[in-house]
């Protein structure tokens, strides 16, 4: 009662009433998007037309059209947007203005091109020093391969997931949904916040530089370690790690490599599951426990039923073994069902796990008890979408739906009208002449 | 420590986590400035410390780079939560803390009352956050695995891999480097909105949930349109050639690939002239898009037998030279000798008193008034003890005396672990 939606954006939320302008195509989408989720008014700058990205689909109902593109909603739910050609001369002093209300400017542009324009972090800090710039790219604002053109499967391979994905007999892979540009956005997402605890203890604003080759080397695990630590030796005996394994993990050792499969054959589809976090830690010990249990309640769990965990090593166990237990367990596991397996996972802790399918996942009881999802009315296709919601839950600041993704330019009568006083002829003629 | 002028600085946190998400949250904090105090015991060692690479191939709690790498600038102590005395030092930190990260299981920390009731009674503007797979609420909250079990379990495993094969994960504990920068997103904010309005707050976080994020258009696809995204290898929805291609190796043992997306016509007019077939730019299979889409597997072919001439790093350049997107797949070795990689200072060496000298990964983002600073490499197991017990909680040499004695403070492991190599 009482507080209107727009209210409650500014006094129930982390971010309530700072401002994000966001000039990004899809590299830089999830960063407004995750400002946007914690209450920052973010306000998607696109070019008159609206964005090119606005063509990437999926699409509602699969229609081809730049106000239905799934690929958009899913990146641009909470902000408002405007248009703007920031090349034209008064595109440029609109933009200028709207420098003074911003707390962020996010930008994905080729390194250069905002200076070019004389809308660099050097000028905008002139105009707003409290203001902060991110700049989210390939490979940075400097540096030898700043201008290499790049996409999101190039980040993948350049930095360093592709290497190690996929099946021996077949080139590296990526994802089919890609995922360089997305890792981008919440890294950039991160070095705002940062920026922005330093602007509000010290009204300093500053420029943050995000690297997107970068952030997808933060998804290596240990990778880069194992290289460092392991790599000659192992290079010296001709194995190379991480190797493409497809469903196995090839382990390292001094020894010999140890092959172990992660990816197995269900009853209904497929679950994971690893005989190198069977043995060891207590935990790993206990899991293995519950998980012979299991078969062997189900009367299939053969010689391993008194096996003893506690000595089983992945650093000693040879090669032979380890296919052995596998054969047992990988028989066990036709049997049962994704479901089976990750109630006896929440009940017992066996360290095993469904591969969920994007339907398994929309229909996982646990997501729907948790309120997760959340839909949102598009009254222009008089329809309602079921969205992902929080990605985390603050209890002084819950997550909200506060705009449905906006249509083109949806809220230019907001900015230049409302706020800037823009009066409707000159509206109309910036309109005409494709400023905004 | 070396204290410059960062984003952080003054901001204290208490660490009462594990293995991939928890830690790495406050490193990001730590290495922006923050004091972070990380509580271990030998009785319960972080798993990481006992998984490879370990220093000469040889285990042992302080031999790990795994278990070293997400610690850089954190204090390590090492207490036993499960004696009597042990919950009673943690909360004295909860006490001198802005922020108290808890990562275990849901239900863990009840026990040593250190759940965020209890916490909040005796620090009501603290600022809990507790990351946990599947959050704290639910029917299946109480599952505990890792991050690989959790890449399936978010679908990403089921979108990777060849249409007519099985489903494959990322070699990494892939939701273990998305979940964490969501945490510290939400941890910052909360830091200023504590400032502005002197309230602390709880913040939980499922790790799946916070992961789906990185699904949304999949998941609107399959709301919307009932489609369940799969397996398509390499290949992208508009654009062709788009794949991964064998180049010339020179060393017998390592393959060697080259990345190339083409997008656009003119694109696709550059590229004909680089592998030196300015025939296929008239060529009616491959001049458009809608050609080249439907050729795309002869296309590859034919690309294949021009790009396992010659090396990887070359054809990049050519590409790029003439306005291609391409790039090389990079192994680890590759990385470290990557010249971007070098120019953005992301490997940068510590000496570690055990492990000796190793390199630890960058952030993705370059503050340009407040950088991050490392100065400690991850901490060994309690290396911390006195400069924590005396400077922050102020004991005297009697109190930690008499821990030690009974053991609240811990020293050495009970019985020894195996090693577990992931």
């Amino acid at each position: 009662m009482g507080l209107s939606m727009a209210d409650q954006q500014v006094q129930n939320s982390l971010l309530g009433g700072f401002r994000v302008l966001d000039l990004t195509d899809e590299k830089g989408f999830l960063c407004g998007k995750t400002l946007a989720d914690l209450g920052a008014d973010v306000i998607k700058v696109e070019k008159p037309g609206g964005d090119q990205a606005r063509n990437i689909g999926p699409f509602y109902k699969d229609i081809p059209n730049r106000e239905k593109s799934l690929y958009w909603f899913a990146c641009n739910l909470n902000k408002r947007s405007i248009t703007l050609d920031m090349e034209t001369a008064d595109g440029h002093e609109i933009f200028k203005t709207l420098i003074n209300t911003a707390d962020f400017v996010i930008e994905s542009f080729d390194p250069g091109y905002m200076d070019e324009l004389g809308l660099g972090y050097s000028e905008l800090e002139k105009i707003n020093p409290r203001v902060i710039m991110t700049s989210i790219t390939p490979f940075g604002q400097t540096g030898p391969y700043k201008d290499h053109k790049a996409s999101d499967m190039i980040l993948w391979s350049m930095g360093g997931v592709q290497y190690s994905t996929g099946e021996p007999d077949f080139p590296p892979l990526q994802m089919s949904l890609p995922q360089s540009y997305f890792h981008g956005g919440l890294h950039a997402a991160m070095g705002s916040m940062m920026a922005h605890y330093h602007r509000q203890r010290t009204g300093e604003g500053q420029h943050v530089d995000v690297s997107i080759q970068q952030a997808v080397m933060l998804t290596l695990m240990i990778a880069a370690e194992v290289w460092e630590l392991y790599g000659q030796a192992l290079k010296d005996m001709a194995v190379i790690l991480p190797a493409r394994g497809g469903a196995f993990r090839i382990i390292p050792r001094i020894s010999s490599p140890l092959k172990t499969r992660m990816i197995w054959p269900c009853k209904d589809g497929y679950i994971i599951w690893s005989l190198a976090v069977s043995g060891g830690s207590a935990g790993n010990i206990a899991s293995s426990r519950a998980l012979i249990n299991m078969m062997d309640r189900n009367g299939m769990a053969g010689r391993l039923k008194d096996y003893d965990w506690a000595k089983m090593d992945t650093l000693t166990i040879t090669q032979e073994e380890a296919d052995d237990i596998e054969s047992i367990v990988g028989k066990f596991f036709l049997a049962v069902a994704k479901a089976e397996i990750l109630k006896e996972a929440v009940k017992t802790k066996v360290f095993i796990a469904p591969v969920f399918t994007v339907k398994d996942i929309c229909e996982y009881p646990h997501l729907e008890a948790r309120g997760f999802w959340a839909d949102v009315a598009h009254p222009e296709l008089e329809d309602i979408i079921t969205y992902p919601g929080a990605f985390v839950t603050i209890d002084e600041a819950p997550w909200k739906v506060y705009h449905r993704p906006p249509l083109i330019g949806e809220h230019n009568p907001d900015i230049y009208g409302k706020e800037l006083g823009f009066l409707k002829d000159r509206m109309v003629l910036l309109k005409q002449a494709n400023v905004i | 420590m070396k204290k410059a002028n960062q984003a952080l600085n003054g901001i204290k946190v208490v660490e009462l986590a594990y293995a991939g998400v928890g830690p790495q949250i406050t490193r990001e904090l730590a290495e922006h400035g923050a004091t972070v105090v990380r509580i271990e015991s030998h009785r319960a060692p972080d798993p990481l410390r006992m998984m490879s690479p370990f220093k000469n191939f040889e285990s042992g709690l302080n031999r790990s780079a795994f278990g070293a790498c997400y610690n850089t600038q954190k204090y390590s102590i090492s207490i036993d939560l499960n004696m009597t005395k042990g919950p009673a030092i943690a909360k004295q930190l909860v006490l001198w803390a802005d922020v108290f990260l808890d990562g275990m299981t849901p239900g863990t920390t009840t026990k040593w009352g250190l759940d965020h009731e209890s916490i909040s009674a005796i620090k009501p503007d603290i600022i809990y956050a507790g990351t946990s797979q599947l959050g704290r609420t639910g029917p299946d909250s109480a599952f505990s695995g890792w991050g690989y079990l959790l890449m399936a379990m978010s679908g990403f495993t089921n979108i990777t891999g060849r249409p007519e094969r099985t489903p494959l994960n990322v070699v990494a504990s892939y939701t273990d480097y998305i979940a964490p920068w969501y945490m510290v997103i939400a941890l910052l904010g909360a830091l200023d909105y504590r400032n502005r309005t002197g309230r602390g707050m709880v913040i939980n976080q499922s790790q799946l949930e916070s992961s789906l994020q990185f699904l949304s258009p999949a998941l609107l696809d399959y709301n919307v349109n009932g489609r369940v995204m799969s397996r398509n290898a390499n290949r992208h929805p508009y654009a062709a050639p788009h794949g991964v291609f064998p180049c010339r190796s020179s060393e017998t043992s390592t393959e060697q690939w080259v990345a190339i997306a083409v997008f656009s016509d003119e694109e696709w007019q550059a590229f004909c002239r680089v592998i030196d077939k300015p025939g296929w730019i008239e060529d009616p299979k491959f001049a458009g898009v809608l050609g080249r889409k439907e050729n795309e597997e002869e296309l590859e072919e034919l690309i294949a037998k021009w790009t396992e001439e010659l090396p990887a790093e070359q054809i990049m350049s050519m590409m790029q030279n003439a306005g291609v997107a391409a790039g090389m797949v990079q192994s680890p070795e590759d990385l470290f000798n990557d010249p971007q990689v070098k120019h953005r200072n992301h490997f940068r060496p510590l000496e570690h008193q055990v492990i000796g000298r190793h390199s630890y990964n960058a952030p993705a983002y370059k503050l340009s008034k407040t950088p991050c600073d490392i100065s400690k490499p991850g901490p060994c197991l309690g290396e911390d003890n006195e400069f924590v017990f005396k400077e922050i909680l102020n004991m005297t040499d009697d109190d930690i005396e008499e821990f030690l004695v009974a053991g609240v403070i811990t020293t050495e492991m009970d019985a020894p672990t195996a090693p577990s190599v992931f």
